[in-house]
């Protein structure tokens, strides 16, 4: 019995020796890591499905791609990128979309030297890395557009409420130390979690502090139950909303209460009001034709087109490194890397990327703008002069 | 940042709103493990499944749940013929078909018909609480009733089994994003500074009624009083003909119900995800903890303090809000230990 089975293992590994071995030496290797199930679903779900509206070939070479799940949890991230690296061999490690788990497949990339993209606003130490490229918005791209528009609005005392975790303490300290700067003053620091059913405590100590305008730094609909709050609590002053939140989910949530609030938002989630001479109009409009002619009028999200951002890099550093080298080798993914470095400015839906060897995160101001919502749907906010 | 009368005035309201729905988790909690001797961590995705099943009606589309229903109707059904593959009998197998086939698709067929007639929000109600209960005797069916002799700690483990599986079925069924149903009556009212909405008015009187109605099936019913022998002896109970699988069912039945109608009131006041109905649970888990796991006075009593102490640490120290909140389990499980008996694990 215990004969036969291990015969058996023997001969399927032998059948499935050929079957391995060949297609992934001659293909371009995408391997991604994203959660599609656990707290970070929803970032991974519309990255899944912008995922599959990537091309079949990246300049004449077959593109393969392996999706794994990794809930956001960070070992299976590492785990993931690992396999990436060891069995799979490939050219490209993308993810994951939750900032520990990036962190952590950021580290096997650095390790066997692979070029990755972190679809997480990963910290500087992490994007310092040599093989790490950063997709989304750091904070500091949005925060500068967010508090020059509060300073010209008047705004001295903000309260501040925001989730419990590294994306709150990344908007808290942006507004500390980078709001100092533009005459902001924090007077509350109050702080809940996603499932939370109630923040009413923290909106109460947050009004009480009678502040000019209140920031939320959360993400997806669980910023709408501090926005609901404020508003019952009868605070009429300005909103201000991080870019998490901006999807028509919250808008759904958060009803009559957003009025007087503006969102910080990456130009995707506007790609139709923007003016024609904008470098991100016209990858923005072939990403929302592409995605919502696929899953609906208004699906789109802020999270999904960092994947297609990181298509368009490719686009334009494969044909490069295809010059020196074959996919499948490591003489090629040092001269991806290199090429992705050498290749910019790429204009993306997100932003225009300007990769150097000093910066990884590659996005200016052009990767950031001020939305305001109506009726259900998010609009530019006109420039005050 | 001082604490004036008015600020404690809404965070006393606001945690009895939240404590008047963990003391009603916490009590099914007790109900299930009294008789069942499970520790029913799904309670929470029950809560969850019930909260986004109105959101879903209310938009007036067919939620995921009567699907999920039928899904485990069948499995219910074939679990049951292969027990039975040794010896059939007719009429059970009929009573089998009605039980595990005729009544989910019966749930189905109405929901799909009603779903998009945009009904009164009482009709909405019925039809969520309809889809939920049947579940918790499914759940049973499925994964506790062929482990009902098994020890608690093996009870626990099927209990965690069961939650992952709910809540990565909730993720298929309603997505990732989270949902807030419209509120079952809109008006509200003042006292002094205090503005009451109905929606917590209406907590606190469901509230109340289920508890009267808990009451009187314990006492004055003879299913009520079967499910109390089994509580107190479940070898004795058997022994004087109590169906100790029937008792059992009811139970389950019982706590869905009540999960489904904690969802119905939680889901207006919230943003309920496909995930949030765990710490939901917790909550009630940590009032039924406090309550020794056995009492319903002092589980509902303690819930409401639960209630009380997260809006004050909301409001106090919100970063710590959680730690304070399951630490009150500390000192009661040192207290209960001091008291109690050392008995081995039967």
């Amino acid at each position: 019995m215990k004969n036969r089975f291990f015969a058996g293992i023997a001969a399927i590994a032998v059948m499935s020796l050929p079957v391995f071995a060949n297609p992934a030496l001659a293909d371009i290797t995408i391997g991604v890591t994203i959660p599609t199930t656990g707290p970070g679903a929803a970032l991974g779900i519309p990255l899944k499905n912008s995922i599959e509206l990537w091309p079949k070939e990246i300049a004449g070479e077959k593109l393969k791609v392996i999706l794994l799940d990794d809930a956001g949890d960070p070992s299976i991230a590492t785990t993931n990128a690992r396999r990436f690296a060891n069995d799979d061999k490939v050219d490209v490690i993308m993810g994951s979309a939750l900032t520990p788990a990036a962190i952590g497949a950021a580290g096997v990339a650095a390790e066997v030297g692979v070029p990755h993209f972190a679809i997480s606003p990963v910290p500087p130490p992490v994007a310092k890395g040599k093989w790490t490229f950063v997709l989304p918005q750091y904070s500091s791209v949005l925060a500068k557009r967010m508090f020059t528009r509060m300073k010209q609005d008047g705004v001295k005392r903000v309260s501040f409420i925001g989730f419990a975790d590294s994306y709150g303490q990344q908007w808290v300290e942006e507004l500390k130390n980078t709001g100092k700067e533009y005459g902001l003053e924090v007077v509350a620091d109050e702080r809940y979690a996603r499932a939370d059913t109630s923040v009413s405590g923290q909106v109460l100590k947050a009004i009480a502090a009678k502040p000019d305008a209140v920031f939320i730094g959360a993400s997806g609909t669980g910023a709408a139950l501090p926005q609901i709050g404020v508003r019952e609590r009868g605070f009429t002053g300005p909103v201000y909303v991080v870019s998490g939140a901006v999807t028509f989910e919250f808008l759904r949530i958060a009803g009559k209460a957003v009025e007087n609030t503006i969102f910080s938002s990456g130009p995707i989630m506007v790609a139709e009001d923007q003016p024609d001479d904008s470098p991100t109009k016209a990858e923005g409009l072939a990403y929302l034709k592409a995605y919502e002619g696929k899953f609906g009028p208004n699906s789109r999200t802020q999270f999904g087109s960092h994947v297609w951002d990181a298509m368009v890099i490719l686009k334009k550093a494969v044909p490069v490194a295809l010059q020196k080298a074959k996919p499948g080798t490591s003489e090629f993914r040092a001269a991806l890397r290199d090429a992705i470095e050498s290749s910019g400015p790429y204009n993306a839906t997100h932003g225009v990327f300007q990769f150097t060897p000093q910066d990884h995160y590659g996005l200016d101001q052009r990767g950031a703008v001020l939305l305001t919502a109506k009726d259900g749907k998010f609009q530019l906010l006109p420039e005050k002069k | 940042m001082h604490l004036d009368a008015t600020i404690a005035t809404f965070l006393i309201q606001d945690g009895l709103t939240n404590g008047a729905v963990y003391a009603l988790l916490g009590l099914a909690i007790v109900l299930v493990f009294s008789v069942t001797r499970v520790i029913f961590i799904p309670q929470g995705e029950f809560v969850a499944y019930g909260a986004l099943t109105l959101a879903t009606l209310d938009t007036g589309n067919v939620p995921g749940t009567p699907k999920l229903l039928l899904c485990f109707g069948v499995a219910a059904f074939l679990l049951d013929l292969w027990s039975w593959r040794r010896d059939l009998k007719v009429d059970a197998l009929v009573r089998n078909v009605a039980l595990n086939l005729g009544l989910p698709l019966l749930i189905y067929g109405a929901v799909l018909y009603l779903a998009p007639l945009q009904l009164p929000s009482v009709v909405r109600v019925l039809i969520t609480v309809s889809i939920i209960a049947p579940m918790g005797l499914y759940v049973y069916r499925i994964a506790y009733r062929p482990l009902a002799d098994a020890s608690v700690l093996v009870l626990l483990i099927t209990s965690v089994g069961v939650h992952l599986a709910m809540l990565g079925l909730g993720l298929i069924f309603f997505g990732p994003e989270g949902l807030r149903a419209a509120p079952l009556h809109d008006g509200s009212f003042s006292m002094g500074p205090l503005l009451v909405t109905a929606q917590s008015v209406l907590i606190y009187l469901m509230t109340i009624l289920i508890m009267i109605a808990l009451y009187f099936f314990f006492e004055k019913t003879l299913l009520g009083k079967a499910l109390r022998a089994t509580a107190v002896n479940r070898l004795g109970a058997r022994l004087v003909g109590v169906r100790t699988q029937l008792t059992g069912v009811t139970a389950f039945v019982l706590a869905a119900t009540i999960a489904a109608l904690s969802g119905v009131l939680m889901g207006p006041i919230t943003t309920i995800y496909y995930d949030t109905g765990f710490l939901i649970g917790l909550k009630g888990f940590v009032a039924a903890i406090l309550g020794g796991m056995g009492s319903f006075p002092v589980t509902a009593i303690a819930a409401i303090g639960v209630g009380m102490v997260e809006s004050f640490a909301s409001f106090f120290a919100s970063n710590y809000k959680e730690i304070i909140v399951f630490g009150l389990i500390v000192p009661v499980l040192i207290w209960l230990s001091i008291g109690a008996v050392h008995h081995e694990e039967e």
